[in-house]
């Protein structure tokens, strides 16, 4: 770069570049500065306090949120991750697949709607079967949406798997059941991990289908932070928004490494 | 794909001890034809959609040979292992693997191993649980299983390489461990597809001579297919020629490269001039023909048909003697152009209305002294020569 | 379980059909259906609920035509077409940047570029809320320095859904724009110049147009989610500055006049359905240039 005519330089991208990424970052810095400021007004700094993290913790409405958001992202990314996973075997992998363009945009058909459109479907189902279990109906919604997004990685790395590997195992005489569960599945799990991880994040994440759905008892850590705000910012929120963002970043970081340790196991 | 749940496994024959007269290990042939038949290729044709990759065809490989498929990209040798193996279906005809129709088998239930173009050794074991793979699904016991994968790694010489993982070898390791892996069930036929391809060409002449010694000790059937006629040449018991998706000429490497079938042999297959020819009279084996260089030749034939008019005449470069070594028929000639090669020189050396390309070994003492525009004499021999129909 | 490629993608299509496309087409069944007098609806056909788009009714039951609705529509699509627009301007810099870094430095902004996206998006437009919100970190700053006394909030008004809809979706532009950067081959860059383009030439001609597919397919990702945001407009418009999004959601929620909400829901997804196909038409025209071209 010191180079004077380099001439795929351009004068001030840096400093852009910079000034960006302090753009991108300064609201979460912001909240969690603010998640210590023992004040109860947010915004007027008096002192550092850990109050608010303790009494976001002992907070039963938010613990019980919690545990609806783990509980459905659990059981939607394992039915959207099993979902998926078949039918990108069958879509990459089968031979002759009728149809195959029409069942890919079948499956990633949320993708291609807005999640409003989305939130509405559900909700008109569930009013016509008369469904009133408000954990399912969150359970069946997610898993809708959150297949998709676990099919595109395991499709990827399917796609970039050289068919060679399964071939190779059905010549050493095991059969499809045994390529599959001992070629296949170990070389795409990286893929598949990837796509659960992506499903999971996507609905924790959910607030406008989970809160088109919301009902007692099945209220979820989105829509119950959706509530809190509308009832004003408080730094017991900005506890809760931190404690996320923490939450947040280290399983990025997790699905990160795994990521790049699954890159170095090379299919080609 | 899961799909089918398979207990076959237990009924299959070959899971026990091996039965000594079935296998290409323990039998000794010693001539081509006496020998019993290994693959049968019968009336096999492979279409893709519109696109016809193989014509039919039919041939026999035999026991303890090393057969190999060469010819250009394309040709349909790479499918025609692939219907071997059982990862492509023919369209019409069937394949047989020692006498019985292995049509109906999925590839996981043939006695045949393949070493794949790219080896597709699997990443995520270590080499010893690449060799023990097949082994394992063919329920081998542990015992026996450790020994044979010992066994395989010796005679690769890889004994010190066994826990690595694929991604720790150069490219020479790596295909001495396919080749393991795929010896290690004991298959009735190996199945090699362009596994020198992917190797530098220092690596890739230490490797024909290994791979053929391999042969020689095993004594197993391998069906080589390439792209590389020199490769073909040096290793193979017998080549078939494939272009254009269909069988060019089957035969001993002397055969294809002294007497070749048709002009797209005579072409593929080291290097010729080919000179349009007008017949002047024909029998059985030979032709009289008149050439472009002036003068009448006789020389030997295949497939020529009376009444035919126009052939054509190769004579390989090699085999035109120059100046001194000038046999048979001679003629003279202008060299105008001349390419030094290290080990031999290329002259092309203008005959009447002909250009004829003429290669001679750089011999010790002997002098260069042809330049350009240098009046030669060459000796065409009728018995170097070869008339082939167009 | 013979044939697995029916088996296979069975739990897919059959999930599909009876979350998606079953309800979707009684969501049309709705929209031409009458309001229920305690919310819902009855099938019964009316077309009310897309007059309802355009017309008011009058005291006497005489229609005027009222363009509130249209606004609403009209506000969504600028919205999202600025928010992409501006994503792009950003994001076309910055992704520049990352590909001049060395391979390691890459990584690391990349992941960077994605950090925020995997922090919830309450979160994020909440942490807008705080710092645009009155006595909000900007408001206090400028307090402290004395340069204002008071002012109106920064909230509850176009820009502030902008920034909260740029911010939320920017990383969907960076990462296929760093790709097709990325993918550009330097030597056409380096020929450009020894052909005697200026640096300003370069990028006009150059690379910018190379990197049109990475920035259309920014723009997807980004125009799309934009058109049916819901979060913002409720929270940094303050509910009162209506979307398509926070109008669809209010009909099945306080308002409950589900054909109406149903009603715009369709016209919102003919909205997306219009881009995306005429991006798709776009897509397979180039692709049917370029096999001419060979």
């Amino acid at each position: 770069m010191a180079f004077k005519h380099n001439v795929r330089q351009y004068r001030g991208l840096g400093p852009f570049t910079v000034v960006f990424f302090a753009w991108l970052y300064l609201p979460i810095a912001v909240v969690i500065f603010y998640s210590f400021n023992e004040n109860r007004l947010v915004s007027v700094w008096s002192g550092f306090s850990l109050k608010w993290y303790a009494e976001a913790l002992s907070n039963r409405n938010l613990m019980n949120a919690v545990q609806t958001s783990l509980s459905v992202a659990a059981i939607a990314t394992i039915c959207a991750t099993g979902i998926a996973l078949m039918a990108a075997l069958v879509l990459v992998r089968g031979r002759n697949v009728k149809y195959r363009r029409v069942s890919e945009t079948i499956v990633n058909l949320p993708l291609l709607l807005p999640e409003i459109v989305l939130s509405v479907a559900v909700l008109i189902l569930f009013s016509q079967v008369g469904l009133a279990n408000g954990f399912l109906k969150l359970v069946i919604g997610h898993t809708t949406f959150c297949t998709p997004f676990a099919f595109l990685p395991i499709r990827a790395r399917l796609q970039g798997m050289d068919s060679d590997f399964e071939d190779a195992s059905a010549d050493l005489y095991a059969n499809r059941w045994t390529t599959f569960r001992r070629v296949t599945l170990p070389l795409i799990a990286p893929g598949v991990f990837a796509g659960a991880m992506l499903a999971f994040v996507i609905s924790m994440d959910d607030f406008i289908t989970s809160n088109m759905l919301n009902s007692g008892g099945s209220t979820t850590l989105p829509v119950y932070i959706f509530g809190l705000i509308r009832q004003g910012t408080t730094p017991e929120l900005n506890a809760i928004s931190t404690l996320i963002i923490l939450v947040s970043l280290i399983v990025a970081a997790l699905a990160l490494f795994i990521q790049a340790r699954g890159a170095t196991t090379n299919t080609h | 794909m899961p799909c089918r749940s398979d207990a076959k496994l237990q009924n299959w024959p070959w899971t026990d001890d091996r039965d000594p007269g079935r296998t290409g290990l323990t039998r000794k042939g010693t001539d081509l034809e006496t020998r019993n038949k290994a693959v049968e290729i019968r009336q096999v044709s492979k279409t893709f959609g519109r696109h016809q990759a193989l014509e039919t065809v039919s041939f026999d490989i035999r026991d303890n040979e090393f057969f190999t498929l060469l010819g250009p990209s394309g040709c349909g040798k790479t499918t025609l292992l692939r219907m071997i193996a059982g990862f492509e279906e023919p369209t019409t005809g069937q394949i047989l693997l020692h006498g019985q129709s292995i049509q109906s088998l999925p590839p996981h239930r043939r006695r045949v191993n393949t070493v794949f173009q790219n080896y597709a050794l699997f990443p995520h074991m270590t080499l010893e649980q690449n060799i023990a793979y097949g082994l394992e699904n063919l329920g081998w016991e542990k015992k026996r299983r450790q020994d044979r994968t010992a066994e395989m790694l010796e005679l690769v010489h890889m004994t010190a390489f066994a826990l690595r993982k694929p991604a720790q070898l150069s490219g020479g390791q790596r295909q001495r461990i396919a080749l393991a892996r795929a010896l290690a069930p004991e298959p009735e036929v190996l199945l090699l597809d362009e596994p020198l391809s992917a190797l530098d060409l220092k690596l890739r002449q230490a490797m024909r001579e290994e791979l053929r010694q391999l042969q020689r000790k095993t004594g197993l059937t391998f069906v080589f297919v390439t792209h590389d006629q020199e490769e073909a040449l040096d290793m193979s018991d017998r080549i078939c020629v494939l272009g254009d998706g269909r069988i060019q000429q089957i035969g001993t490497p002397r055969d294809i490269y002294e007497d070749p079938a048709n002009r797209f042999v005579a072409n593929f297959i080291g290097e010729t001039n080919f000179f349009d020819v007008e017949i002047l009279s024909l029998d059985d084996t030979t032709a009289r023909v008149r050439t472009p260089m002036g003068i009448e030749m006789t020389a030997g034939h295949r497939n020529l048909e009376r009444g035919q008019k126009e052939a054509t005449l190769s004579l390989r470069p090699e085999k035109i003697g120059l100046d001194d070594q000038a046999g048979g028929e001679i003629v003279t000639g202008t060299v105008t152009g001349v390419n030094y090669l290290g080990g031999f020189t290329h002259y092309v050396v203008r005959v009447g209305e002909a250009d004829l390309r003429v290669s001679r070994r750089n011999a010790a003492g002997r002098p260069t002294t042809l330049v350009e525009g240098s009046k030669v004499r060459l000796g065409l021999q009728a018995e170097a020569a070869r008339i082939l129909g167009t | 379980m013979k044939d697995f490629r029916f088996w296979g993608l069975l739990p897919a299509h059959l999930l599909m059909m009876c979350t998606l496309i079953v309800p979707i087409l009684i969501i049309i069944a709705v929209s031409v259906s009458t309001r229920g007098a305690y919310g819902g609806f009855e099938f019964e056909f009316s077309t009310d609920a897309y007059r309802q788009i355009l017309f008011n009714e009058g005291w006497s039951g005489e229609m005027e035509f009222n363009p509130q609705y249209l606004f609403i529509i009209a506000r969504t699509a600028v919205l999202a077409g600025l928010a992409t627009l501006i994503c792009m301007v950003l994001a076309f810099p910055v992704a520049y940047w990352i590909t001049l870094q060395s391979a390691q430095m890459r990584t690391l902004l990349l992941f960077m570029v994605t950090l925020p996206f995997w922090v919830s998006m309450i979160v994020r437009v909440y942490a807008w809320l705080i710092i645009l919100g009155n006595d909000g970190v900007i408001e206090s700053a400028l307090r402290a320095t004395g340069l204002v006394e008071d002012m109106d909030t920064l909230l509850f008004n176009n820009g502030a859904m902008l920034v909260g809809m740029v911010y939320s979706y920017i990383p969907l532009m960076i990462l296929p724009v760093y790709a097709s950067i990325e993918k550009l081959d330097r030597a056409l860059i380096e020929a450009s110049h020894d052909l005697y383009g200026s640096r300003m030439t370069t990028l006009r001609r150059v690379i910018l147009p190379l990197c049109w597919p990475g920035l259309g397919a920014g723009a997807i990702l980004v125009f799309v989610p934009c058109l049916g945001t819901v979060l913002e407009p409720i929270l940094l418009g303050g509910g009162k500055i209506m979307m398509m999004g926070n109008l669809i959601q209010m009909q099945f929620g306080g308002a409950r006049n589900w054909p109406f909400g149903a009603a715009i829901a369709i016209t919102l997804m003919c909205l997306v359905m219009g881009v995306l196909i005429v991006n798709g038409l776009r897509a397979m025209r180039q692709a049917q240039l370029k096999a001419e071209s060979i």
